[in-house]
């Protein structure tokens, strides 16, 4: 190409930081993310001369480069301190007063060298409140830590980097379990210790029995996607596999952004051997040449686990020479959905694509692609370790197997959950130990989900009877309110978080995610523009067009928990009770 | 012996119904394609028939039978057996909002046929507010960037880009609705990658870009599209032969296009092309 | 090609090919919209062998670069042939169908081995091998070429080299594949269509031919000279001998165009008579007796041009010419009615049907169907024929209509004027993307990108050569005369190559060093390679400075 490169410098630490992701290998595009997060995770922020070096070591454009290190919001093109606390200011958190601690950081003394920023949900729920510090260096510091107060945020701020608290652990009984069976029993840094307790075993049957039977016994097992869109695994699997193509993808979807969702991330961290070895089976069963995790940015303790994981196991000669990737994001939550992601991974912005045609078809590098989340990869080994009937044994005809669900907000023991699908609602909440106080309602499915009243809680937790309701399981995300939560708060949150993660492709979500917000800000505030009629239409009116114009499943689902809270809370200054009823 | 073979593989038949009439399409074909060759009036913003689909403005969507949601016309392929609708209540709500999302945040004044498109779908124009007011960035002496008239529909990006001039010298910075379209770190144009091609103010469907002579006559409110001719001819400069579209108001050109159907140029022109008239004034 | 003079392909067909050779050329920056179909191309995968001694913006976006001795295109070509031959990638069948003279080639380049050539080309040889290769295999190819090829005083050989390879592997006539020369100006092609030719009528007659000359006789009532005319350079060297006294030049700048232009300005100025026709009064206006203020072609003229894929598009008017200016089409018309003779009414479409009236391969060609169709590619011979994207498919037909391709022998040969002591660089000249020819249009326009000053480029290594710094001002010399110019390094030059521009003769008047050997057949003198030397400018000892 003809590009003109950036006319600046690199200093020698930014240079180093380049240099030292391409020291091995070939400079290609996707490597431009990459890149970028070796820069900020050096040096804190990327300079001009910074992204001049990048450019000209990966021949990608500037005004493209520039495009994707503004697009992440853990990425900073200004200079920035070296140690930045991110403040969890998310549904989950701001039940357990997050704001509070923000409000009271806020009126601290600024400095120079260290600083606090809001975050969208760090996925530490269980924690709540949580927060992650980053500090730039070679090497750099990233740790989530909660719960937190206001001492413990400016004591992270300005004192020594704090540990790394303990895994939280598994609060049911431990013989039911089987996608946690390991979690808190294994070593995670043990590929011995995964092994004496059956690791490695469905990968072994699965070479045994042959990539069509491990097909065939994913799709008799009837797993759903546990990622939220809940579409039948062994299909996405047997159409890659049937691609008239020497090249083929396994991508493991671990950027688990929804609000209130962990699971991703206990597992991860918890059996990250498990996960290795079920992408393993994935490439196994479709013909792949190569496979990816992409890891969210702001775990970055999964990712590490993950990543010593693949090498234990490569050492070990048990990925035969299937080269597995791990990838981390940067701070976005469209990345979650699947055709940003693979966007994501080629080193661009992560904007969804126009589906059709889907990854199946036409996915990483315009070849074909599996793309699984992670609890769906995890509950494909069980698949291929017991058998499809032990699966479907569990659940409902319709939604087989066990899930998890990540429990939060009022409960008594906030943590992820397993459960056979058709659990109600109510038993999932006591497994956990119950509301703290009287339940006002629950979301469901995470920021992307909808809202119970407390009169729904006897719903069974399948696809089917969700469906049926008008509500969704999504990431299985149950964040219980109690009696006297200020819902026109929470909503406004919401809205406030698909706002500032829209991705701005679209004009339904780019525009309407804004609208929402300022609407729900007036709600709050009780200064309607014009009349609440007209304030209604106007919901009724985002809520249409987000659902039915947006490209992907961010600006569809982006007023739907607003709409199902405005369907049965008093959320209408003008109106006291639900809206139904009137 | 005629050719006009080249490589397009035979393609298939597909049959499917839009608007009850039951067609006969081509694989290959967009559902847009079709729906504007039965004469349906599917209104676009980011749609190009010589870019990609950017499948951004959404303005094209219609029902298609069996979609959780409304599908884009321009982006969508046909395929056989498709039911679709391109003017239900449904995809009118749709419309209409899309619309009155773009009049509360970019000035939709000069873009052609968007005052009309609002009567059709009954859009207010000021029911989300009103956008703000964004200096016009004036670095180069060819044609001016007026952003508070951009509407994201990237266009100029594709065609800086790999649909057309691979010159890359902009892209989309920053996410949601702090996104714009920018050079690396907003780097004025001539210290960036841009040759000046104007392929970008070519495909502008706002007016966001805008040749000086555009921006002089709109500043002086003379602009009148109505008092305009357009006129193909060729390019003076080098042997390609691209076709120019002279757009002349009051005996003077004031916007040069190319014909998106050229075979030649596919509506894409070079500096000489685009600005390289002047030379006509000064005698 | 083979009779018909235009390229064979349509660009359509450039972005739907494999393997591309741009030889000679920078298309990116001279013809930037034919490159978009080369981009094309390379979108779906294609391999562009770019063949310049320079690198350019084209060549950045090549696979290979191949960077040969300025002038050394046929060796390199006869290179390409041997491996063709040697290594069994050539067209036998199409070659024994379709062609002559194959044994004779295949015994000339039996000695080019890559190897062999190297020091002649310094084109490593695994680098011609690849090439070869990749052109013999392909399943479509196409050569294209612009000046780099034809400015040389052996243009039409280097034309016929490259021919050669097309023959050799049967990557002419079929879709994807063929031979394209890009015209450097907008009616090069249609000027040649049109007769505008010292030997032919329009569409490509021989004047010479006493039947085609009858017809049009008839057709005009007037008698044509039998034998042929004066292209040029034959023009430059009569007025030399004083057989011409008088000129009228049309849309022409040779005192500035031409090579070895202070040549060109004393002849210009022994002329009898001098009429030019110009848009603007241009350095050759200002010699003239008198001069008549024209129209331009662009918006403000109707009639044709023809493009570099043999396209006919119709020119429109779209505004007034200035006042005084007159169309070229009227002006002709009303000196030939002063003259004593009335040609009609000056109606470019009444000239356009009577040219397709005359020129079978325009015949098809009706204004109502050049605006339906967007232009027609000929030949076209009646108004039901869609046009000939492709050229030379007949020598596909089984059997073989009309002539066999003829393979050619040629012998390298280096520039006209060799390297010595006294002129030891290589000067080369060329566009550069946001300027046109002597910039008489392009310098209206504020482009952003052009330079504030002509410059003269070297390669950095040049630099401490002539003990010289970016950015100084020097004397450029050449046997014919000398310009001054401030230096440029330029990364993408060998270090014995120097780079100019004709753009802005008013700064830096490069045709004053450029050498009039002309290539007879084709007219075009060899502006790609002169001799030249680096002078410093002695700066002034500091006592004088302050008289």
């Amino acid at each position: 190409m003809d590009l003109k490169p950036i006319d600046a410098i690199p200093t020698d630490d930014e240079r180093a930081a380049v240099d030292h992701v391409l020291a091995a290998r070939p400079p290609t595009r996707d490597l431009l993310l990459p890149v970028l997060r070796a820069i900020q995770a050096r040096v804190g922020w990327i300079s001009k001369g910074a992204l001049a070096h990048a450019c000209a070591r990966l021949h990608v454009p500037p005004a493209e480069a520039w495009g994707v290190a503004t697009f992440y919001h853990l990425l900073a093109t200004e200079p920035s301190p070296r140690r930045v606390l991110h403040v969890c200011d998310d549904v989950a958190c701001r039940a357990r007063g997050s704001a509070q601690i923000a409000e009271s950081l806020a009126k601290g003394a600024s400095r120079d060298d260290a600083a606090w920023k809001r975050s969208p949900c760090l996925g530490q729920c269980e924690r709540a409140p949580a927060a992650l510090l980053v500090q730039a260096g070679a090497p750099p510091i990233e740790r989530a830590i909660g719960p937190i107060d206001a001492a413990i945020a400016r004591e992270a701020i300005d004192g020594a980097p704090p540990t790394t608290p303990a895994s939280s652990g598994v609060h049911q009984p431990r013989e039911s379990l089987r996608l946690l069976a390991r979690v808190g029993v294994v070593d995670p840094e043990s590929l011995d210790d995964y092994r004496a307790h059956g690791g490695f075993s469905a990968l072994r049957r699965a070479h045994e029995l042959g990539a069509a039977w491990v097909i065939r016994e994913v799709t008799d097992a009837k797993l759903l996607g546990r990622g939220g869109a809940g579409f039948p695994a062994g299909r996405k699997w047997a159409a890659v596999a049937q691609q008239p193509t020497s090249t083929r993808y396994v991508v493991c979807n671990a950027d688990e952004s929804e609000p209130g969702t962990f699971k991703d991330r206990v597992l991860l961290e918890e059996d990250p051997f498990a996960i290795v070895e079920a992408i393993a089976i994935a490439a196994f069963a479709v013909s792949a040449a190569r496979a990816f995790v992409y890891v969210r940015g702001e775990y970055p303790l999964a990712a590490a686990r993950v990543e010593h994981a693949i090498a234990a196991a490569r050492r070990r000669g048990l990925l035969g020479d299937l080269p597995i990737e791990v990838r981390r994001g940067a701070g976005a939550y469209v990345c979650g959905e699947e055709t940003a992601l693979l966007e994501s991974l080629e080193g661009r912005r992560g904007e969804p694509r126009s589906k059709p045609p889907f990854p199946v078809e036409r996915g990483l590098f315009a070849a074909p692609t599996v793309i699984n989340n992670v609890e769906t990869l995890a509950a494909a080994l069980l698949v291929v370790r017991d058998g499809a009937e032990a699966f479907t044994a569990i659940g409902t005809a319709e939604s087989a197997g066990p899930r998890l669900f990540c429990l939060s907000g009022d409960v008594a023991h906030p943590g992820v959950y397993e459960a056979p699908m058709g659990l109600p609602l109510r038993a999932l909440i006591e497994l956990a130990g119950g509301a703290t106080q009287g339940i006002a309602g629950v979301l469901l499915g995470g920021a992307a989900g909808t809202f119970v009243g407390p009169d729904e809680l006897d719903l069974r937790l399948t696809f089917e009877d969700t469906r049926r309701a008008g509500t969704t399981l999504g990431s299985g995300v149950v964040v219980v309110f109690r009696d006297g939560t200020d819902f026109g708060a929470v909503l406004h949150g919401l809205a406030g978080f698909f706002r500032h993660e829209s991705c701005g492709q679209c004009v339904p979500c780019r525009v309407g995610t804004a609208k929402l917000d300022e609407l729900l800000a007036r709600v709050r505030a009780g200064a309607p523009d014009g009349s609440w009629d007209d304030e209604r239409a106007r919901l009724r009116d985002l809520g249409h067009v987000l659902r039915e114009a947006s490209i992907c499943g961010l600006g569809q689902s982006a007023a739907s928990a607003v709409e199902s809270a405005a369907r049965r809370f008093a959320i209408w200054p003008d109106v006291g009770k639900r809206e139904e009823d009137r | 012996m005629a050719h006009d073979g080249g490589l397009v593989p035979l393609r298939r038949k597909v049959q499917l119904t839009i608007d009850g009439a039951h067609v006969t399409a081509t694989e290959g074909q967009t559902i847009l394609d079709v729906a504007r060759s039965l004469g349906l009036d599917v209104p676009t913003l980011c749609f190009a028939p010589n870019l990609s689909p950017a499948n951004a403005c959404r303005l094209c969507v219609v029902e298609l039978e069996g979609a959780r949601t409304l599908v884009p016309s321009c982006a969508r392929l046909v395929e056989p057996g498709m039911v679709v609708t391109t003017d239900s209540p449904r995809v009118r709500d749709a419309r209409r909002m899309v619309l009155e999302l773009l009049a509360a945040t970019v000035d939709m004044q000069a873009t052609p046929r968007f005052a009309e498109w609002c009567a059709r779908y009954g859009a207010r124009v000021d029911r989300f507010g009103a956008p703000e007011a964004r200096a016009v960035v004036d670095d180069n002496a060819l044609f001016v960037r007026d952003y508070a008239k951009c509407m994201l529909c990237y266009k100029c990006v594709e065609a800086c880009g790999d649909d057309a001039q691979h010159t890359f010298a902009i892209a989309v910075a920053g996410r949601g609705a702090h996104a714009t379209i920018a050079t690396e770190l907003d780097t004025p144009l001539p210290d960036s990658a841009c040759v000046f091609c104007g392929n970008c103010v070519g495909v502008c469907p706002t007016a966001a870009l805008q040749f000086r002579a555009e921006h002089e006559l709109r500043a002086a409110g003379s602009w009148d599209e109505t008092k305009q001719t357009r006129t193909d001819t060729v390019c003076p400069y080098c042997g390609v032969g691209c076709v120019l579209t002279l757009h002349v108001q009051d005996d003077r050109i004031v916007k040069v296009t190319s014909p998106s159907d050229s075979a030649v140029t596919h509506g894409q022109l070079c500096v000489k092309g685009r600005f390289g008239f002047e030379y006509l004034g000064r005698r | 090609m083979f009779g018909a003079g235009g390229g064979t392909s349509s660009y359509r067909e450039v972005g739907e090919t494999d393997v591309i050779l741009l030889w000679g050329s920078n298309a990116r920056e001279t013809h930037p919209i034919f490159f978009h179909h080369v981009l094309r191309a390379l979108e779906r995968g294609a391999r562009l062998y770019a063949i310049d001694p320079r690198a350019t913006p084209s060549t950045r976006w090549a696979t290979r670069h191949l960077a040969p001795q300025l002038g050394s295109d046929i060796a390199l070509a006869n290179a390409v042939a041997h491996v063709l031959i040697d290594e069994g990638l050539i067209d036998e069948t199409f070659i024994r169908r379709a062609t002559i003279g194959f044994e004779a080639l295949r015994t000339a380049v039996a000695d080019a081995s890559p190897e062999r050539t190297e020091p002649v080309t310094g084109v490593p040889a695994p680098l011609v091998r690849e090439l070869a290769r990749d052109y013999g295999r392909a399943e479509r190819a196409m050569i294209c070429w612009t000046l780099g090829i034809t400015e040389h005083h052996d243009a039409v050989d280097n034309v016929l080299s490259l021919i050669n390879l097309a023959l050799l592997t049967g990557h002419v006539g079929k879709w994807g594949s063929g031979l394209n020369p890009l015209r450097g100006q907008n009616n090069v092609q249609g000027g040649g269509d049109a007769g505008a030719l010292p030997h032919k009528l329009p569409g490509f007659q021989d004047v010479e031919d006493d039947a085609v000359r009858a017809r049009f006789e008839q057709a005009w009532g007037a008698s044509i000279p039998p034998k042929k005319g004066l292209h040029l350079t034959d023009q430059l060297h009569a007025m030399e001998r004083g057989a011409l006294r008088a000129l009228y030049c049309l849309g022409e700048n040779p005192a500035q165009s031409e090579a070895d232009a202070g040549r060109v300005r004393r002849l210009l100025r022994g002329l009898d008579h001098l009429v030019v026709q110009d848009l603007f009064l241009t350095k050759t206006a200002e010699l003239a007796h008198v001069v008549l203020p024209a129209a331009a072609s662009l918006g403000e003229s109707e009639g044709t041009v023809t493009n570099s894929e043999r396209r006919v598009q119709r020119l429109r008017r779209a505004i007034s010419p200035p006042a005084g200016a007159r169309d070229d089409l009227w002006i002709v018309c009303e000196l030939s009615k002063r003259l004593g003779r009335d040609l009609g009414e000056p109606v470019a479409e009444r000239v356009w049907d009577e040219l397709r009236a005359l020129s079978p391969m325009h015949r098809g060609m009706s204004y109502a169907r050049l605006e339906a169709l967007g232009g027609i590619q000929w030949p076209c011979p009646d108004e039901s024929h869609a046009g000939t994207p492709l050229l030379h498919d007949r020598l596909w037909a089984q059997p073989r209509e009309g002539p066999p391709a003829p393979f050619h022998v040629l012998e390298a040969e280096p520039p006209a004027e060799p390297l010595s002591d006294d002129y030891p660089l290589r000067l080369t000249t060329g566009r550069r993307l946001d300027d046109y020819n002597t910039g008489v249009q392009s310098r209206a326009f504020p482009s952003p990108r052009r330079r504030a000053e002509e410059t003269i480029d070297l390669a950095p290594s040049a630099l401490a050569r002539f003990g010289v710094r970016e950015g100084e001002r020097v004397i450029v010399r050449s046997r014919r005369g000398a310009v001054e110019a401030p230096v440029r390094a330029d990364p993408g030059l060998p270090p014995g190559l120097a780079f100019l521009t004709l753009h802005r003769p008013e700064q830096v008047d490069t045709n004053l060093l450029t050498i009039e050997a002309t290539d007879p057949r084709a007219g075009t003198a060899e502006f790609k390679a002169a001799a030249v030397r680096i002078e410093r400018i002695a700066p002034r000892p500091p006592a004088e400075a302050g008289e």
